[in-house]
């Protein structure tokens, strides 16, 4: 079990001139085995703050600890194990020429695991795959099948942490419904920890117990789940982000 | 109710090294001034169906109907030329994505105007000044400068009234719009939604809205048609979408996780072989 905390984190991309702050001054901290939500638009920086942690990205500076320990440019190889993501695209983010025997199979390898054939059948058991599964391509798998099988490359290594970039918009309600129950369930027997981005705001209020809504870069609000099914938020933007979720309404015409 | 499109026993068939693949099969429905909204997962054939009435299937796939009338003129027996001038001037369509449906090295101005000439040979002073207008009419504040610039230059909300704009340039009857605002945030699909809800009453026009979001259709539409594997379940008034009885459109509206209604597992959809089988619930009113 870790924890995750966060503190005042700045990411950029770019320098002088070109210089774009994608974050500022971020922070937050998620207990053990809680599950904590970013949602925003495009381009308010809650993506990047999951790359920063993960370590795709190189600029940042601040603060962030993941089971107590303070993160640096260099992650030890045991970080890796220990905090994974899930990408939000599963038509992109597996290789088409890669079986999910090879997708699975190379990750445990380069953890260092033995036994690798049971660990690929108990995997894809895990996420509600058969061993059917196991010689197909990406292709031969539909949209929900892919994001199980990303799913199971992020679980390999046993991590305690793991990163959701918008797991389901990619895909369709029903689908959508199944791969939230399976992390849902994924995140009680495995006691996960869970930082989760996502732009729909039912679905992050459905898994996440706290949320931060963030705006060009800034965290405006955190608030817990309560507050906002009582559709009570104290800042303005939260507030628009609620109202715009519940549908089209004509009288947001004139406001357009 | 003027019916504006009227649609009978409409079909799409793709042969495969497996036989024939019907993506659409025999859907009716009829268009009035009014906004119909065609709501179903992915592989429902909905886009096919917005594509099939303006023709635009490719061989080897083929389009079959018995009935394809726009405005009591039957599409079927048109030629690609007469069909040229229903694409873009009766009937126009919205797609998902801008960035794929604008041309990247074309400045915006040059697009519009180019449609606008296409379709009416106006002189190249008023197809400018009718331009500018449109751009106006989808709330973009500094018409002249979007008018010089290219699409990489927009964003994507600014790119998706682009597309408006040069859709309804020509004053079609009507708009199909295929997910119009899926690409874009909820705030920036709100106001798109509002454009496309101004202009449609404005111009009376007709409005096919397809979308995977039962939530916004419920919202924005006046009817509802749910397709599930190429066939019409159910139709309904859109606000009464959240009381259908299918249990397909139960499935689905059940599947959605609701702010106001906490939960703590999601219900999965268990889908009935004989959905598939049953034939056709006919949108016609």
């Amino acid at each position: 079990m870790s924890n995750l905390e966060i503190h005042d984190l700045n990411v950029w991309f770019g320098r002088d001139d070109d210089r774009v702050d994608a974050v500022k001054h971020a922070s937050f901290s998620v207990p053990s085995g809680a599950s904590f939500g970013l949602v925003g638009e495009s381009g308010s920086g809650k993506s990047t703050i999951l790359r920063a942690l993960v370590g795709l990205v190189p600029t940042w500076s601040g603060d962030m600890k993941v089971a107590d320990q303070s993160l640096t440019r260099k992650r030890p190889r045991a970080f890796f194990k220990d905090v994974q993501m899930v990408f939000q695209d599963p038509y992109a983010s597996l290789h088409p020429r890669h079986t999910v025997d090879q997708v699975l199979g190379e990750t445990l390898n380069l953890h260092g695991f033995d036994d690798i054939n049971n660990r690929i059948e108990k995997l894809l058991e895990d996420v509600g795959l058969g061993p059917a599964f196991r010689f197909r391509y990406p292709h031969q798998l539909s949209g929900g099948q892919r994001q199980r099988v990303a799913i199971a490359r992020a679980l390999a290594p046993q991590p305690s942490v793991l990163l959701l970039d918008e797991p389901t918009s990619a895909l369709d309600v029903s689908v959508q419904a199944e791969v939230l129950n399976l992390l849902s369930d994924l995140r009680q027997e495995r006691a996960l920890t869970y930082l989760m981005v996502s732009h729909n705001l039912a679905v992050v209020a459905h898994m996440c117990s706290n949320i931060a809504v963030m705006q060009a870069g800034k965290i405006v609000e955190v608030m817990g789940v309560d507050d906002m099914r009582a559709m009570t938020p104290t800042h303005p933007y939260t507030r628009h982000l609620l109202n715009s979720s519940q549908g089209y309404k004509p009288s947001q015409e004139q406001s357009a | 109710m003027t019916t504006l499109l009227d649609i009978e026993n409409l079909r799409v068939t793709f042969p495969t090294r497996q036989g024939e693949f019907e993506a659409v099969r025999g859907v009716s429905f009829n268009l009035g001034q009014e906004r119909l909204g065609i709501v179903g997962e992915s592989g429902s054939g909905k886009s096919m169906t917005g594509r099939a009435i303006l023709r635009l299937i490719r061989p080897p796939g083929r389009i079959e109907a018995d009935r394809l009338e726009l405005g009591g003129r039957d599409m079927m027996s048109m030629t690609e030329r007469e069909m040229q001038s229903v694409r873009g001037e009766q009937i126009s369509m919205v797609m998902q994505d801008p960035k794929f449906s604008l041309n990247p090295v074309m400045r915006v101005g040059e697009q519009i105007i180019e449609i606008y000439r296409f379709h009416t040979g106006a002189s190249k002073r008023a197809a400018y000044a009718k331009a500018i207008e449109m751009l106006q009419a989808v709330s973009i504040n500094d018409p002249e400068r979007v008018m010089r610039a290219y699409p990489h230059e927009m964003s994507g909300g600014m790119g998706q009234r682009i597309m408006i704009a040069m859709m309804l340039v020509t004053e079609p009857k009507i708009l199909i719009a295929d997910e119009p605002t899926s690409a874009l945030d909820v705030s920036v699909q709100t106001q798109v939604l509002s454009i496309i809800d101004r202009l449609v009453r404005q111009r009376g026009m007709g409005l096919i809205f397809i979308s995977h979001d039962l939530n916004l259709v419920a919202s924005f539409c006046d009817r509802v048609l749910i397709m599930y594997a190429g066939r019409i379940v159910e139709t309904c008034a859109a606000d009464k979408l959240h009381e259908a009885k299918h249990p397909y459109t139960r499935g689905l509206l059940n599947s959605l996780p609701r702010l106001d209604h906490p939960q703590d597992r999601l219900q999965a959809l268990h889908r009935d072989p004989n959905w598939t089988l049953a034939p056709s619930v006919s949108g016609r009113v």
